[in-house]
C-alpha cells in the first residue's frame, strides 16, 4: 500500500474524531434543521466503518455550505451549486475517497440543478445531501425552488407563481440509484438514511427536510412525518421503478397539502457507477490516478510516442 | 524562380482538405523543406468555402506569408444541391473565384473540370485575369479520373498527383505517407490514381512555368505539429492526467487530442455538462491530488471565471487553456482574433490573481504548457494559456529532439505523509493549510485528501491558516498579503532563474521597436526581416509573460528604441493598454497596428503599416488593418 492511502485499516472509530475542537462554532439559527444533519452523519460515518481521513465532503454555498466547517473531515466548501462537479471530479481522481457532498435546496436544485440532473445521469458514486428547509436561509429568506406555490418573500411579494420542483422525481427521472427523504426531526431515520447512502455504490440522493425557523416559519417540516417504511398504510418495493415513481409522486403531492412523507423511495444495487462503468469502457484507469503521484515505482513514460505519427 | 512554394488547396469542408493537405504538407517536409500550413474554414459542417495553404521553403517559415503561387481548386461536391432552391445554392465555382485574388503573378491554378463548367469559368474572367496576372491555369477532370479508378472523393488524390507532376516531384514521400494511412484496395485505388494523374500531367501538358518545389535537407528527424498537438503533449508530458471539458472551437482540439490520449496513459477525460462545471471538475481532480486542466473559448471561458477564483482562493493548482476566437458573443466561431487579453487577465471577482502566458509559436506552446503547471503546482496558483484559433490549427516543423518526452508527476509544493507528521497542526489536530507564517514566497504546503494528518477544509470564503471560515481582519491582511506575494515571486523566479520566455526579432541597436504578442509572432518576425532588408532598422519583442507581466523585458525594449509599433489582432489594443497598465509611462512611444477581421496579419500589412505610419501618413494602411495613434496624440 502506498504511504498516501489511509485507507483499509481496521479500528474502532470514535464519533468525537468528526468533531472539531474549540473552533468554530456553528452559526447556523437556534432550532435550525442542520443541527440535524451534522448529527446524523457524525454518527453515520463511524458506523459506516470511515475514517476522517478517507472522507471529503464538498459543499456549496448557504447556510448548508457551513457543514464541513463543523465536521471534521478533510472538507471543499466550493461556490454556489457547485458541490458536485468539484465532488464527483475528486472521486474520479480518487475512487477511494469516501465522497459526500451537501449543500442547499436554493445551491442544489436552483443554481446547482443541471450538475444535479448530470451527476444523477451518469451515477457517480457520491451521497449527495440535499438541505431542503424551501428557502433561501443565508441571503435572507427568498423563495427557492421547492417553496410551495404563493409564498410570498421579500422577492416575490405577491406570493411565488411557480409550482415547486419535486425533487425526488427529478432525481429518479435524471438516474439516481438511490433516492430517499429523511427529517432533520426524525434523527434515528435520517442517521439510517445517511448510513445506507454512504454503503450505497452509486449517486446516492437524500432529501433532507431541515426547517428554518428564521425565515420559514411556516414550513412543512414541523407537521409530524410518516415513516413510509414503518407505516401499515404505505406498501411498495423500493426496487421497482414504478411503485417507487408513484410514491415519489404521492409524498410530493402531499408534502404541498401539510403531509410529510419519510423513508427509502428507491433502491438500485444492481446499477454499475459511472466509474465502473467509465472502467468497463477502458477510460478509467485500475489504480487511483491520485495515488500515481505518491508512487516512486509507477511508470510514467507516455504509453507510446506521440510524436510518431507527426513524423 | 521562386524560392518558396505556396500551395493552396481549396473546395467545400468536408471534401477532404484537411487530411490532404496534412498528407502533402508532411511529404514536404519528408523532402527536407521546413513548411508552415494555414487553415481556413466556415463555421459548417458540410460545403462553403474552405482552403488550407501549405508554405514550404529551405529556411524557417513562420506565417503564411503574402498570397500564394499555387492554387489546386477541387470545386465544392456538397454544392450540388439536388433541391434546386436550396440554401446554398450553387457555389460550385467558389473554391477557384474566391481565391483569385491573392494568388501571386506567374502562379499556378490547377481546377477540376469534372465539378466546374466551362461556362463558370468565364463567368468570373479566369482566362483574361490569367493572361493580366500570367498565370498557368491547367483544367484537369479530377472528379472523372477518381471516379474512373476508385470512388469520386479521392479527386484529392488525383489533385495531389497533378501538383507534383507540375513541380517536378518525386511521388516517394507521398506514396510512404498513403501506404502508411491506408491499405487494400482503398490504398491501391489511390495509388493507381495519383500515378495516373502524375504520368498523364507530365504527357499532356507543356510546362512553361517555373515554379517547382525548393530543394532542402533536414540535419534532425522533424515532426509536423498543430499548436494545439503542443498544448496538448505539454500537458501530457508536465504530468497532466486528467481533463474536463466541453467543446467549443477551437479549444476542441486540445480536448479531443488528449480525451484520445489519455485511456492508453492511465489518465481520465470527462466531457461534461457545460464550461462551469469543466472548470469546477478540475479543481476537484487537482484538489484530490491530480494534476488536472479544463479549458474553452471566449464564451465557454467566461463561465469558468468562478470556479477559477475558487482555485485562487482555496490555492488549488490548476491549468486552464483559453483558445480565443473572434468575439463578442460567439463572434466569428472559425476565425482568428486576440481580443480576449483583458478577459482572461482580470475575469473572476476580487483582488483575483493567475498566471497568463501567451505563447507565440509551436515550441513555445510546449514549452510554456509544461511550464503553467510548474508553475501552478509549485506556486498553488491557477495558470492559463491564452492562444488563438490561428496557432491552433496552423501546423510547423519542429525538430523532433527538441521534445523532451519525460513526464513530470511532481506535485510542487505537496506534503508526503511523513512531511506533514512534523507540520504545525492545531490544537484539534488540523492541518494549517493555509499557513502565512511558514510560508515561502507566498507558498503554504498542502496536503490530499486521504493523506494522514493533513485534515483541512478548503473554502472559497476568507479563512484561517487551517481553513475555517474567518472574517478577522489580521488574518485577512496576513492571507491577502501571502496570497499576493506569489505573483512576485513569480515573476523574480522568471527573470532569474529562466531563460527569458519572450523572444527577440532584428538587431539589438535598432531604433525602431515592433511589439506584438501571441500568434501574430511569426508575421512579425518576417515583416522585420523584410524590413531590414530594405534599409530600416527595425527591431521586435514578441511578448509571452501576461501575469506576471515581463515588465523588465518590455521596459528595456521600449527604452531602447525611439518609437514603437504593437501589432495585434484585436480592435481595442488590449495588449498595449496593458504595456500602459504595468509600465505606467511610454503611451506617447506606442501607435498599434490592428486587425479583426477574422483572418491573421500577412507579413505584408505589417510591412505597410510600418511604412505608413513611420511617413505620418493621415492614411490607414489597408482597408483592412488600423493604425491606432499614440496616446495623446
Amino acid at each position: 500500500m502506498s504511504a498516501f492511502n489511509a485507507i483499509g485499516e481496521e479500528r474502532e472509530i470514535d464519533r468525537d474524531e468528526y468533531t472539531p475542537g474549540v473552533e468554530p462554532q456553528p452559526t447556523w439559527c437556534p432550532g435550525c434543521g442542520d443541527f440535524g444533519v451534522l448529527k446524523s452523519l457524525k454518527q453515520a460515518l463511524p458506523e459506516a466503518g470511515k475514517t476522517p481521513e478517507e472522507v471529503l465532503t464538498v459543499t456549496g454555498i448557504g447556510c448548508s455550505g457551513k457543514l464541513n466547517s463543523y465536521l471534521d473531515t478533510y472538507g471543499f466548501h466550493t461556490i454556489h451549486g457547485r458541490s458536485l462537479p468539484v465532488a464527483r471530479a475528486a472521486k474520479l481522481a480518487n475512487p477511494e475517497l469516501e465522497v459526500i457532498a451537501a449543500g442547499g435546496d436554493g445551491d442544489g436544485y436552483g443554481i446547482g440543478g443541471n450538475h444535479f440532473i448530470h451527476t444523477a445521469r451518469e451515477n457517480h458514486d457520491i451521497t449527495y445531501i440535499v438541505f431542503n428547509n424551501e428557502i433561501f436561509g443565508l441571503t435572507k429568506g427568498q423563495t427557492s425552488p421547492t417553496s410551495p406555490k404563493g409564498h410570498k418573500s421579500k422577492t416575490q411579494p405577491s406570493g411565488s407563481a411557480k409550482t415547486p420542483l419535486r425533487p425526488l422525481s427529478t432525481s429518479l427521472n435524471a438516474g439516481a440509484s438511490y433516492i430517499a427523504r429523511t427529517a432533520a426531526v426524525n434523527p434515528n431515520q435520517a442517521k439510517e438514511i445517511i448510513k445506507e447512502a454512504i454503503e450505497h455504490d452509486g449517486f446516492a440522493h437524500v432529501d433532507f427536510l431541515t426547517q428554518c425557523p428564521t425565515w420559514n416559519k411556516d414550513a412543512r417540516q414541523y407537521v409530524p412525518y410518516v415513516d413510509v417504511q414503518e407505516s401499515d398504510d404505505y406498501d411498495f418495493d423500493v426496487n421497482d421503478r414504478a411503485e417507487a415513481a408513484e410514491m415519489m409522486r404521492e409524498t410530493e403531492d402531499v408534502l404541498n397539502e401539510g403531509t410529510v412523507l419519510t423513508g427509502r423511495y428507491y433502491v438500485e444495487d444492481d446499477r454499475p457507477s459511472y466509474s465502473q462503468e467509465k472502467h468497463a469502457v477502458g477510460e478509467m484507469p485500475d489504480q487511483p490516478l491520485a495515488e500515481r503521484y505518491f508512487d516512486d515505482d509507477a511508470e510514467w513514460e507516455r504509453s507510446y510516442d506521440l510524436l510518431e505519427r507527426h513524423t | 524562380m521562386s524560392d518558396e512554394l505556396i500551395w493552396r488547396i481549396a473546395g467545400g469542408s468536408g471534401d477532404g482538405i484537411d487530411s490532404t493537405s496534412q498528407n502533402f504538407a508532411k511529404a514536404l517536409m519528408r523532402s527536407g523543406l521546413d513548411v508552415f500550413t494555414h487553415r481556413h474554414y466556415p463555421s459548417r459542417i458540410r460545403g462553403g468555402h474552405t482552403y488550407v495553404e501549405i508554405r514550404a521553403a529551405d529556411r524557417e517559415v513562420q506565417s503564411r506569408g503574402d498570397g500564394y503561387n499555387f492554387l489546386l481548386s477541387l470545386g465544392d461536391s456538397f454544392a450540388r444541391n439536388p433541391q434546386e432552391e436550396a440554401y446554398y445554392g450553387n457555389e460550385e465555382i467558389k473554391p477557384l473565384s474566391e481565391n483569385l485574388d491573392e494568388l501571386r503573378e506567374g502562379g499556378i491554378i490547377v481546377y477540376d473540370e469534372g465539378l466546374i463548367s466551362e461556362e463558370d469559368v468565364e463567368a468570373v474572367n479566369l482566362h483574361e485575369r490569367a493572361e493580366e496576372n500570367d498565370w498557368h491555369v491547367f483544367p484537369v477532370d479530377l472528379r472523372g479520373l477518381a471516379k474512373e479508378h476508385g470512388r469520386e472523393v479521392m479527386r484529392n488524390t488525383a489533385g495531389v498527383g497533378v501538383t507534383a507532376a507540375l513541380l517536378d516531384m518525386d511521388l516517394e514521400h507521398i506514396e510512404d505517407l498513403m501506404s502508411d494511412a491506408m491499405g487494400g484496395d482503398i490504398l491501391e485505388a489511390n495509388l493507381e490514381i495519383l500515378h495516373e494523374a502524375y504520368e498523364m500531367t507530365k504527357e499532356d501538358h507543356d510546362f512553361e512555368h517555373d515554379l517547382r518545389v525548393p530543394e532542402g535537407s533536414h540535419e534532425t528527424e522533424q515532426a509536423l505539429l498543430s499548436g494545439s498537438n503542443a498544448i496538448a503533449y505539454g500537458a501530457i508530458d508536465a504530468g497532466c492526467r486528467f481533463i474536463a471539458g466541453y467543446p467549443m472551437t477551437p479549444w476542441t482540439d486540445v480536448f479531443t487530442i488528449l480525451s484520445q490520449n489519455f485511456p492508453d496513459m492511465g489518465g481520465v477525460s470527462e466531457q461534461v455538462e457545460d464550461e462551469i462545471a469543466a472548470a469546477a471538475l478540475a479543481v476537484g481532480a487537482s484538489h484530490a491530488g491530480v494534476k488536472a486542466m479544463s479549458g474553452s473559448s471566449g464564451g465557454g471561458f467566461a463561465l469558468m471565471s468562478e470556479p477559477l477564483g475558487l482555485a485562487e482562493m482555496t490555492e488549488t493548482p490548476l491549468v486552464l487553456i483559453e483558445a480565443m476566437r473572434a468575439g463578442p458573443s460567439t463572434g466569428m466561431p472559425t476565425k482568428p482574433e486576440q481580443a480576449d487579453l483583458e478577459h482572461v487577465l482580470y475575469t473572476s471577482q476580487g483582488d483575483s490573481q493567475r498566471v497568463v502566458f501567451a505563447p507565440g509559436n509551436i515550441e513555445e506552446a510546449y514549452e510554456q504548457t509544461r511550464l503553467a503547471f510548474e508553475i501552478a503546482w509549485d506556486y498553488q496558483i491557477p495558470a492559463i494559456i491564452i492562444y488563438d484559433q490561428k496557432l491552433s490549427g496552423e501546423n510547423t516543423n519542429v525538430d523532433v529532439e527538441f521534445f523532451d518526452r519525460d513526464p513530470q508527476p511532481d506535485l510542487g509544493s505537496t506534503l508526503t505523509e511523513e512531511e506533514l507528521r512534523e507540520a504545525a497542526h492545531d490544537n484539534s489536530g488540523k492541518f494549517k493549510r493555509f499557513n502565512h507564517e511558514d510560508a515561502e514566497n507566498g507558498v503554504a504546503q498542502r496536503s490530499i485528501p486521504g493523506q494522514k494528518g493533513g485534515r483541512y477544509l478548503a473554502t472559497g470564503n476568507e479563512h484561517s491558516p487551517v481553513g475555517h471560515i474567518s472574517e478577522d481582519p489580521d488574518n485577512r491582511v496576513a492571507q491577502m498579503e501571502r496570497r499576493l506575494e506569489k505573483l512576485e515571486s513569480i515573476r523574480a523566479e522568471l527573470d532569474e532563474e529562466r531563460d527569458s520566455t519572450q523572444t527577440y526579432y532584428g538587431p539589438d541597436d535598432a531604433d525602431y521597436g515592433i511589439i506584438t504578442w501571441g500568434s501574430s509572432q511569426g508575421a512579425v518576425s518576417e515583416a522585420i526581416e523584410r524590413l531590414n532588408a530594405q534599409g530600416h532598422s527595425v527591431k521586435g519583442i514578441s511578448v509571452s509573460d501576461m501575469m506576471p507581466f515581463a515588465e523588465k523585458e518590455v521596459t528595456e525594449f521600449l527604452e531602447s528604441v525611439d518609437e514603437a509599433m504593437v501589432v495585434e489582432m484585436n480592435a481595442t489594443a488590449q495588449f498595449r493598454g496593458l504595456i500602459q497598465k504595468e509600465l505606467g509611462r511610454f503611451g506617447d512611444k506606442m501607435t498599434s497596428l490592428l486587425k479583426f477581421n477574422g483572418n491573421p496579419f500577412e507579413p505584408a500589412e505589417i510591412v505597410e503599416g510600418y511604412e505608413v505610419n513611420l511617413a505620418d501618413e493621415d492614411r490607414q494602411p489597408t482597408a483592412q488593418v488600423r493604425i491606432e495613434p499614440a496616446a495623446g496624440d
